[in-house]
């Protein structure tokens, strides 16, 4: 179905609906590692500054979310699950969700640059460009890359926290979104992985479709290699302490062990090895930031930079 | 229109005036943080 497919509504939209489109899981995770930035940043930030940040980073990324269901919903309306989200099936039109997604998008950009500054601003706009432009309208339909390349947009709301802060970037940030950027697509392979006839059915390249699901257990290996050491480096370059490592070097430590049971795994029907990779990789990523935020809350110092 | 689409229309609404609602308390909020540093 072409990108000019009409969705109009069954019913009046409630305002359930509109939250619905902000994907508010997507957007939780995007806050938190965002707060991570923002709390791990070295100088100092009022806290009505820094809320306000937090703010726009959540209503982009629900903005992008929006635009993310208005551009895809002929695809969303063929698969289990996302059938049921409010453009599909028929409670928002898809023109209002367009109008609902550019407005928060232009509305987050412009605030982000009156309130906090113009590093941040335009790190959230490059993000939107990503999400929106570059994943959405551009690579989902034609590459099983989609989630490597678009998964940049995912990564960066730790170096919009850290813009928010210090008005600039460095090492410590951009080491966060590669560890995010790292993390993305064993996740989502992990999920395509039982999902993959979803995809087929709506012609989404999605690895195990067009590489297979034997290729998929390798790259998914291989990017989990990259992570799990890029994970502790954090703790080398002198931005995390003990606790951070504990948790970079054990959960990530299991996360390797899932890569490896999902290389190995036999039933490709139910892929329950893929199943706990997907919810420890969740637990990876919450608890690398989490212990990023109780560390400089609790004052833990962190390791004395080998670099 | 029926009742529930009156009842989403007016939810809607209410939504709506909140959202503008906190927009100006955050540019009122954020003016004064900026005025006084």
């Amino acid at each position: 179905m072409a990108l000019t497919a009409t969705f109009e509504p069954r019913r009046s939209a409630t305002v359930g609906d509109y939250f619905a489109l902000l994907k508010p899981r997507v957007m939780s995770l995007v806050i938190f590692t965002g707060l991570a930035g923002i709390v791990a940043a070295p100088g100092h930030i009022d806290p009505a500054t820094a809320f306000t940040a937090l703010l726009c980073i959540a209503v982009a990324a629900g903005a992008s979310g929006a635009l993310n269901m208005a551009y895809d919903a002929d695809i969303d309306a063929v698969m289990s699950r996302t059938a049921n989200r409010p453009i599909p099936s028929g409670h928002i039109a898809r023109g209002e969700a367009l109008g609902f997604g550019w407005t928060l998008s232009i509305a987050a950009v412009t605030v982000m640059g009156l309130f906090v500054n113009y590093a941040a601003a335009a790190l959230l706009a490059f993000t939107l460009f990503v999400y929106v432009g570059v994943y959405t309208l551009w690579l989902k339909r034609r590459t099983p890359q989609n989630i490597v390349i678009g998964g940049l947009s995912g990564a960066l709301p730790p170096a919009i926290g850290w813009a928010a802060v210090t008005g600039d970037l460095s090492l410590a940030p951009v080491l966060l979104v590669a560890i995010i950027f790292l993390w993305t697509p064993p996740h989502f392979w992990a999920l395509s992985l039982w999902r993959s006839d979803d995809y087929a059915r709506a012609g989404v390249p999605m690895m195990p479709v067009v590489r297979g699901k034997t290729s998929t257990r390798r790259q998914i290996l291989a990017y989990t290699a990259l992570l799990v050491p890029l994970g502790l480096a954090p703790a080398a370059i002198g931005l995390a302490g003990p606790l951070y490592l504990a948790c970079a070097g054990g959960i990530g430590a299991w996360f390797a062990v899932e890569a490896v049971a999902t290389l190995l795994e036999r039933d490709a029907i139910k892929e329950p090895a893929a199943r706990r990779l997907f919810r420890v990789s969740l637990v990876y990523m919450f608890a690398l930031f989490a212990a990023l935020i109780v560390e400089k809350l609790a004052h833990i110092a962190p390791f004395a930079s080998w670099l | 229109m029926s009742d529930i689409d009156d009842k989403s229309r007016r939810r809607r609404s209410i939504a709506i005036a909140l959202a503008l609602g906190g927009l100006v308390v955050l540019f009122y909020v954020m003016t004064m943080v900026r005025v006084h540093p």
